[in-house]
């Protein structure tokens, strides 16, 4: 345990590891001794598929790239290195693949180092047992929840707060790797590891998650954060880029519900009534954040399968038939039902979404202009079933359906629909949704995110 | 009248977590930001109408240092579920752009 620092620097390299970032701005960050480097690995926004089915959302190749020159930064200027929520969604999975890509690069480059592996995927037997003593609550109006929901998931994981960042910090670990997490943990973690108060490293930790998000011109770079007792500053390490007051404060907007009221684990972040200010025309200064203690919780996400999807991909040119789309949508619904039934498929066992682009394809039922008449318009059909084949053989009597109905003032008698693929039906496999919206409450920080330590390199 | 796509820096969407929204709607001009304020267009029961969501579902926040509002509402499937049109949320903004500004 280091003693107690007025200031700690801290980095991020980039929104999300395995975005990339420029190697100048890593090398200046280390040039300015920073206390830790790190970045953020997840986010539930590119949806359920990477909770469900255990693949990461970046590309290991990528992953490799940024994690080895964090890495070799790191070991060089004994400082730490941590990354959340590790290759997209934090699961078991996604853990080991970036655990993997760290042994690897240690042994390309023979580097040694204690390593922590922060676990967060949860047992379905431990949050059923929570579900029954009444510690899991919804979230907002998320629907109730019972045993077989939970004991049915595909994967749940939940969100660690900066806890066991800071017992691996205590245990000597040098580069810590996390499961899901809050985006601000690590960087929360270090800054309190080294005594400095919950309000400063909290607004430290939500600048660093997106790095320079916080900066313009906006750009995938690295940004170098400095918290006191009583104040934040910021300051983008490429020098094309630049922190302003409003930039800072646009940050605060980004992916919250609110953008003054942060809930986190064990507390809610104020920042109601903080200053912003320009310190240089690329530093902003941050005064007046407020953490407020409540009972600790932890956030829960987790991924269902909800069956296998096929899709084809349509569109047409017809004036005559885009006029009365929606008619022609009906029948072709209902006709290719019949033939479903035909095979043997109970209506009940598949379900068939057909997006019109062009019209309200990207916003369905928000859609202020749904009335424009398109010059042409792209039709997605999507079939979800039990299983693939039953998916594949509706999707196919759907995608015949469009292609041949008829309509009133039909003219163009060969087709109703361009395909621009040859096999028009693609295979999606399986598909997954999100399924909590709830936390459950918990006194110990630590009891769900068991830590695993392995020293890496040392001489075997 | 003025529309807001003409004078705001951003009208934007994106998730706020898999089963929520949020709208943001951004000036980079203090005055610009206090002509819109002071028309009190821009509101929690603009949104909900704009959208069809009951307003006591809008988290509706004013936020002056970013010269900004934002409002946060349930989506319509969560996010990737079956049926979403929009995963990230980030092409929900359309409404905001034709918000009329009294002149």
């Amino acid at each position: 345990m280091t003693g107690p620092k007025k200031t700690v620097t801290m980095m991020s390299a980039s929104g999300i590891l395995g975005y990339g970032f420029p190697e100048a701005s890593l090398e200046a960050a280390l040039a300015r001794k920073p206390d830790m480097i790190g970045v953020d690995g997840g986010s539930s926004d590119p949806g359920p598929h990477y909770l469900g089915s255990g693949k990461t959302l970046n590309s290991r190749l990528a992953m490799k790239r940024d994690l080895s020159l964090l890495l070799r930064g790191a070991i060089r200027n004994g400082i730490p290195m941590m990354v959340g929520t590790c290759g997209g969604a934090g699961g078991k999975p996604h853990l080991e693949a970036c655990a993997d890509i760290i042994r690897e690069v240690a042994r390309e480059h023979g580097l040694s180092f204690r390593m922590a592996l922060i676990h967060a995927e949860q047992d379905a037997a431990f949050i059923v047992e929570q579900l029954e003593a009444g510690k899991v609550r919804p979230l907002n109006n998320a629907p109730q929840i019972g045993a077989e929901d939970i004991r049915g998931a595909e994967r749940i994981v939940g969100m660690m707060g900066p806890e066991p960042y800071r017992a691996a910090l205590a245990a000597g670990a040098q580069v810590i790797l996390g499961g899901r997490g809050t985006d601000p943990a690590p960087w929360v973690a270090l800054a309190m590891h080294h005594g400095l108060p919950p309000a400063p490293a909290w607004y430290a930790g939500k600048m660093l998650e997106c790095a320079c998000n916080a900066a313009i011109p906006k750009k995938h770079d690295c940004l170098l954060v400095t918290v006191g007792e009583d104040f934040v500053e910021a300051e983008p390490l490429n020098p094309e880029l630049r922190c302003t007051p409003l930039s800072v404060a646009v940050q605060a907007l980004h992916e919250n519900a609110s953008p003054v009221i942060r809930h986190e684990p064990g507390g809610i972040v104020d920042s109601t009534d903080c200053r912003i200010e320009a310190v240089t025309e690329r530093i902003v200064r941050i005064t007046g954040m407020r953490w407020k203690p409540m009972p600790y919780s932890i956030k829960l996400e987790g991924a269902r399968m909800v069956g296998y999807s096929a899709i084809a991909i349509a569109a047409t040119r017809d004036p005559g038939l885009i006029g009365q789309i929606d008619s022609f949508l009906d029948f072709v619904r209902g006709s290719t039902a019949t033939k479903v039934t035909a095979l043997g498929i109970s209506p009940a066992d598949y379900q068939l979404v057909i997006r019109a682009y062009g019209r309200d394809g990207v916003m369905g039922a928000w859609e202020p202009h749904a009335e424009l008449a398109p010059v042409e318009l792209a039709l997605i059909a999507e079939v979800v079933a039990k299983n693939q084949e039953t998916a594949n053989a509706a999707l196919s009597l759907a995608r015949v359906t469009l292609l041949h109905s008829d309509f009133p003032g039909r003219m163009c008698r060969e087709g109703n629909m361009a395909f621009p693929f040859s096999p028009s039906d693609i295979e999606r496999g399986a598909i997954y949704e999100f399924m909590l919206q709830h936390v459950v409450e918990i006194e110990d920080p630590l009891r769900m995110f068991p830590i695993s330590y392995e020293d890496v390199g040392a001489s075997a | 009248m003025t529309r807001l796509k003409d004078i705001a820096k951003a009208c934007k969407s994106k998730n706020a977590g898999p089963f929520h929204i949020t709208l943001d709607i951004m000036f980079d001009q203090p005055a610009l930001f206090e002509r819109v304020r002071a028309s009190g267009v821009v509101s929690a029961e603009l949104i909900a109408r704009l959208y069809g969501v009951p307003v006591g579902e809008v988290l509706f926040t004013e936020y002056p240092p970013a010269l900004a509002w934002k409002a946060t509402i349930p989506r319509r499937i969560a996010s990737g579920a079956v049926g979403d049109t929009d995963v990230y949320g980030a092409q929900q903004h359309a409404p905001l752009l034709d918000i009329e500004i009294p002149d």
